[in-house]
């Protein structure tokens, strides 16, 4: 596997920002000519992540976030990785919503992570020098 | 996003397009809360909808508990990739989608 760094972001972990992130996203994605199917994809995974760095990262203050886009053109895999220096917290380890209840049931929220889950073909988690770094594969 | 609203009667057809994403879910949830009280078919026609994120599924549910109380909701012509995210999360199961 060889990953091409193809374009970063760092950027204050704030909801207001996720116009920006995602442009940044479609922006890079129209380059290397992806889908507009697996664009929407990425679109949604990046937003839900985002703003997750963006609502719990930081409780206290405004903390930066950088988005990084890799791409192995040889697997056509897409690989994007958000490391943020905020609160340790592993979005994996949260149990998935129960999608298979009733109306009267469901959970109001939790679907952003699992969403993520589904939509990629891969996604990481681990703290490493101080940092929370997740990262999502997606074939092209 | 912009929401177009038709009143008639106990009926309420909210017309939805662009995106609603965590920036534009604020705008949809207080729509619906300001224009379902008393309704008893709320239908909500996503024909121009481009996207939704977990920020609008989590409205949809809401919309979705309140209708269930008080009549009933139906979603129209929802277009193929909106349809792919209702069905990851289940809630083809638990929405009336026509």
């Amino acid at each position: 596997m060889y990953y091409k760094i193809i374009d970063e972001i760092t950027i204050d972990a704030s909801t207001d920002n996720l116009s920006k992130v995602i442009s940044f996203l479609a922006n890079n994605l129209e380059k290397l000519n992806c889908k507009p199917k697996t664009q929407v994809q990425l679109e949604l995974a990046v937003e839900e992540i985002f703003v997750n760095i963006a609502t719990y990262a930081y409780p206290d203050k405004i903390g930066a976030v950088r988005v990084r886009i890799e791409a192995d053109t040889a697997e056509n895999e897409i690989l994007i990785t958000f490391e943020d220096s905020g609160t340790p917290y592993d979005p994996l380890k949260k149990p998935d919503p129960d999608v298979n209840v009733p109306v009267e049931k469901r959970q109001i929220g939790g679907l952003g992570v699992f969403l993520v889950k589904k939509i990629s073909d891969k996604v990481f988690y681990e703290y490493k020098d101080g940092k929370n770094c997740f990262t999502i594969v997606k074939k092209v | 996003m912009t929401i177009d609203i038709a009143k008639d009667k106990n009926k309420v057809t909210m017309t939805f397009s662009g995106r609603i994403d965590t920036s534009t879910a604020p705008k949809m949830e207080a729509t619906v809360k300001d224009n379902i009280a008393g309704i008893t078919e709320l239908i909500m026609d996503m024909k121009q909808l481009e996207y939704i994120s977990s920020a609008g599924l989590r409205i949809l549910l809401s919309a979705q508990k309140i209708m269930k109380k008080q009549g009933s909701m139906t979603l129209i012509n929802v277009p193929d990739n909106i349809m792919e995210i209702l069905e990851i999360t289940g809630f083809t199961e638990i929405l009336t989608i026509l």
